[in-house]
């Protein structure tokens, strides 16, 4: 073999290469830090008062469950970065992606740390928004966007669901406080909203953790480069509804909706993904499903309460973090260095690159459960648990062992083949090993999983203990893990996985082939997602021409009608306002103006040229200003007039340009919007003016402006001092308006301008 | 509009509306006027120039695109509340210097200078540059 290198491209730069990397490892080391307080079955809080009135503090949280995800986090985080600065070295928009990564990250961390409700749904949202950034991150093409936008759109929908499922668990326990929450024990599982909060609860977990019939997102975000994948995919994202799931276990779990439903949906996943993933050929796609199988399998796990059950699901967790952010990495790794990731194709790459293969080996043992690697230990576990499980030991042991078998036979697919079988295609470009940044992670991870399988006291301690005592509460019995637990079922169903699995592994290209037939033919959710999109967009349509026909006349009609309506509604309802009518403060210069203006708003109503009805609109702004004036509000009323030149002087110009208006007729339905609008507001305006007036709050500016603010102006000095933080929104809001009515002017350039 | 008169007169009429608007602003906290209207008269001024001359002139004299002062008031508007959080007080808070006052006077203020006027300069450009905005854009569309 030639023994070119692939040439290092130039880094990132220190801002966007280096400084994550090191912002990530000095997470990990402060996780590390509290091993021995969690190791102690200690917990760590801080908090501070978010939204008081609510009781809502933006609280955190550190025991068992909580630091195992965060290790699992801000490590593999660690290493992801330090692949993608090679992985993605000189790409254009490096310092987006390890931007967009970072952010994941620390919402990752957040979520699992929140101790509130609340809080745990920001940081849900966050990494929900955060991992579309990073699936769309290849953005110029379509297939990207595509999938980003799906993923975002079930996990979203999943999210609003979820959102209420938090809220009425909120409602129930009394409390935002996760952990005082649980420590109320049976509270939701008596409550009577225990039904809606559960499936809305698992509406949100099953989506964000891909569980059938929602996992048709999680396939399509393998658009996203390998690192992200690898992230999203081993210890993050698809986790979080698993990491929620078991949050809340000790006060949801238990019942036996909670032990039927997490069982069969899980266990339906499980073994349904595992064929998918037979059915692959592209690795990256392949490991995608049997992270599905994984997430079924946790799941199926979080369905049980036994310490068996507990015990498998930490340490399959682990587990399945390591192997499978290896794994993935791995795939970057081969995908780099041929240019390929077909699985037909690739083949002999053992001695071109001697450290990816035995990353790729090590990891790939522990995912097939072999000892003495972890992952035997963790499916032993599962097997214990299955056996003794309290909903249908058959059925899960059955399903169960499938997964694995399947999950055997994936494991050579992935890891074996491409590294010692012969190549079954030609590479484009000459293999060679990838640099140091890119193997050490996968390798340091399938290490670990080495080093757990032979030393599983590193684990049981800090993380297996802790975590199983809080999933089970005080009487929390951790099973030991250990390699040799002796001649006993468990043994006995690993064994017959092996043997299964390997039967399968050898017959897997027969088999893909038949899978393939039954497959295309079976409908599949992910096209059946491309015709709901396309229903919706043409629905929205449709109800756009309806709604939004585009005549002036038609929105004015619709806007007017709907206010009378819901104000005459609103009469109808609370009755009518009492009205007092009286003509004491009438002088001839008020009911002078007040003439002025009606004969101004008349002529509007009837003239048949522009010009005059927009001078007759004048009248009646001008009368109005006028009636400040004599009510001596000269601010109020110098406000008016100039905004009622500045409107006179748009309209003349608009209307210069508008063909001569034809005769207008008599519109009896447009006379009885306008007739109800007047009304309307004509009973309002006196039923205000029949209530007496507060003056406190007058009364209160009125001697505060000069000692105060310096001002004898009150209206001024309300508007720039005492409430300007309401002026700052409002001039806001003008600046919006304008250039929001520059964007429109300037795009509508039709022919007719 | 092709109006010699309009043109003649709106040589002056502009300048005079322009130093009103400023008069209307800067005695806005005791008098009648302040930011908001002030800004509207400056707006007016420019609006009768652009009748009268065109848009482009206006544009012109205006020399700066109408947007940008909108979006440097409402900077300027930003920077007085921060102006109060820099000197420890609450976000909006109202900062005073009474320049060349006689402390032992009460009633001698000398020259006041304060937050809030900075504030209402903010909203006097805001209010010029977002009228304008749409004003000339209107124009020059139809």
């Amino acid at each position: 073999m030639n023994t070119t290198q692939t040439p290092l491209p130039a880094g990132n730069g220190f801002l966007s290469g280096t400084l994550p990397i090191l912002i990530a490892a000095a997470i990990f080391v402060f996780f590390a830090g509290l091993i021995p307080t969690v190791a102690q079955g200690d917990v760590a809080q801080w908090s501070v008062p978010w939204i008081p009135s609510l009781g809502v503090e933006f609280a955190f949280l550190i025991d068992g469950l909580s630091l195992t995800f965060a290790l699992l986090i801000s490590g593999i985080g660690t290493l992801i970065l330090l692949y993608s600065n090679t992985y993605l070295a000189g790409h254009p928009q490096y310092a987006r992606f390890s931007l967009f990564l970072t952010l994941f990250m620390l919402s990752m961390l957040g979520l699992v740390l929140a101790d509130d409700l609340i809080v745990l749904f920001v940081f849900w949202e966050l990494t929900t928004i955060t991992s579309y950034l990073l699936i769309g991150f290849s953005h110029t093409a379509e297939k990207s966007r595509r999938n980003a936008l799906q993923a975002l759109f079930v996990t979203g929908a999943g999210a609003l669901a979820f959102l209420a499922g938090l809220i009425l668990i909120g409602f129930a326990g009394g409390t935002t406080s996760i952990s005082g929450i649980i420590a109320q024990g049976d509270v939701l599982r008596d409550h009577a909203l225990y039904l809606p909060i559960f499936i809305l609860f698992l509406c949100g977990a099953f989506t964000k953790s891909a569980q059938v019939p929602f996992h048709f997102w999680l396939p399509n975000a393998m658009a996203a480069p390998t690192p992200v994948s690898a992230f999203l995919h081993s210890a993050t994202m698809v986790k979080a509804g698993v990491y929620v799931m078991a949050r809340m276990h000790p006060s949801l779990a238990g019942t036996d909706i909670w032990l039927w439903t997490l069982t069969i949906f899980g266990a339906l996943t499980a073994v349904f993904a595992s064929i998918l993933a037979l059915r692959q050929t592209d690795l990256k796609q392949a490991l995608a499903y049997t992270t599905l199988m994984a997430l079924g399998t946790l799941t199926m796990l979080l369905g049980h309460s036994s310490g068996y059950m507990m015990t498998a699901f930490v340490t399959f967790l682990i587990t399945h973090s390591l192997y499978k952010a290896a794994l993935f990495l791995v795939v970057g790794c081969i995908d780099k260095s041929t240019g390929t990731r077909d699985a037909n194709t690739l083949g002999g790459l053992g001695r071109v690159m001697p450290l990816t293969a035995l990353a790729a080996a090590l990891a790939a043992l522990s995912m097939a459960g072999l000892p003495p690697f972890i992952g035997f230990i963790a499916k032993e576990l599962a097997y214990a648990g299955s056996v003794g499980a309290a909903s249908s030991p058959v059925f899960v042991t059955v399903m169960a062992l499938a997964a694995n078998a399947l999950m055997f036979a994936v494991a050579g697919i992935v890891a074996l083949r491409p590294f010692w079988v012969a190549p079954g295609g030609t590479y484009t470009r000459e293999p060679a090993e990838v640099p140091w940044q890119m193997w050490m992670g996968p390798l340091l991870l399938a290490g670990l999983g080495t080093v757990f399988g032979l030393v599983p006291a590193l684990i049981q301690g800090p993380f297996i203990n802790s975590t199983v005592a809080g999933l089970m509460g005080a009487g929390a019995d951790p099973k030991t893990l250990k390699l040799w637990a002796g001649f006993n079922l468990p043994l006995y169903l690993s064994l017959s996985t092996f043997a299964l699995g390997l039967l399968l592994y050898l017959s897997h290209v027969k088999m893909r082939r038949g899978l393939e037939a039954v497959f295309t033919r079976v409908p599949s959710l992910d096209r059946g997602w491309d015709s709901f999109l396309a229903g919706l967009k043409a629905l929205a349509a449709w109800q756009t021409g309806v709604i939004q026909n585009g005549s002036l006349t038609f929105y004015l009609a619709a806007t007017f009608s709907t206010i009378a309506g819901g104000l005459i509604l609103t009469m109808m309802i609370s009755g009518m306002p009492f009205i007092e009518v009286n003509f004491e403060g009438l002088t001839w210069k008020t009911a002078t103006i007040s003439v002025l203006v009606a004969a101004g708003a008349i002529l509007t109503t009837v003239t048949n040229s522009r010009i005059a009805a927009v001078a007759a609109l004048g009248v009646v702004g001008i009368g109005i200003a006028l009636m400040f004036i004599v009510f001596s509000a000269p601010d109020v009323a110098i406000t008016q007039l100039l905004v009622e030149t500045l409107v006179v002087v748009l309209v003349a110009v608009v209307m210069l340009r508008l063909p001569a208006m034809t005769r207008l007729e008599f519109n009896a339905k447009h006379a009885a919007i306008s007739g109800a609008m007047g009304a309307t507001m004509t009973v309002i305006i006196l039923a205000v003016l029949s209530t007496p007036l507060n003056r406190r709050l007058s009364d209160y500016f009125e001697i505060a402006s000069w000692p105060d603010a310096y001002g004898r102006n009150i209206v001024n000095v309300i508007l720039v001092d005492f409430r300007a933080l309401d002026t700052f929104g409002e001039v806001a809001v003008v600046v919006v308006a304008a250039l929001s009515a520059y964007a429109l002017l300037r795009t509508t350039k039709g022919p007719a301008a | 509009m092709n109006s010699v008169i309009l043109r003649v007169g709106t040589r002056y009429l502009s300048g005079i509306l322009l130093i009103f608007s400023v008069y209307l602003l800067i005695r806005g906290h005791n008098e009648p006027g302040g930011g908001f209207i002030g800004g509207l008269t400056g707006a007016i001024g420019f609006v009768l120039y652009a009748i009268a001359w065109g848009t482009k002139d206006a544009r012109e004299a205006l020399r700066i695109l109408p947007q940008t002062i909108a979006m440097w008031g409402l900077l300027l508007a930003l920077g007085a509340g921060i102006w109060a959080v820099l000197f420890g007080d609450a976000f909006f808070t109202g900062q005073w210097w009474f320049a060349g006052a006689d402390p032992a006077d009460p009633k001698d203020k000398g020259l006041p200078i304060s937050s809030i006027l900075v504030f209402d300069i903010g909203v006097y450009l805001v209010v010029l540059g977002s009228v304008l905005t749409i004003v000339f854009a209107m124009e020059e569309e139809v």
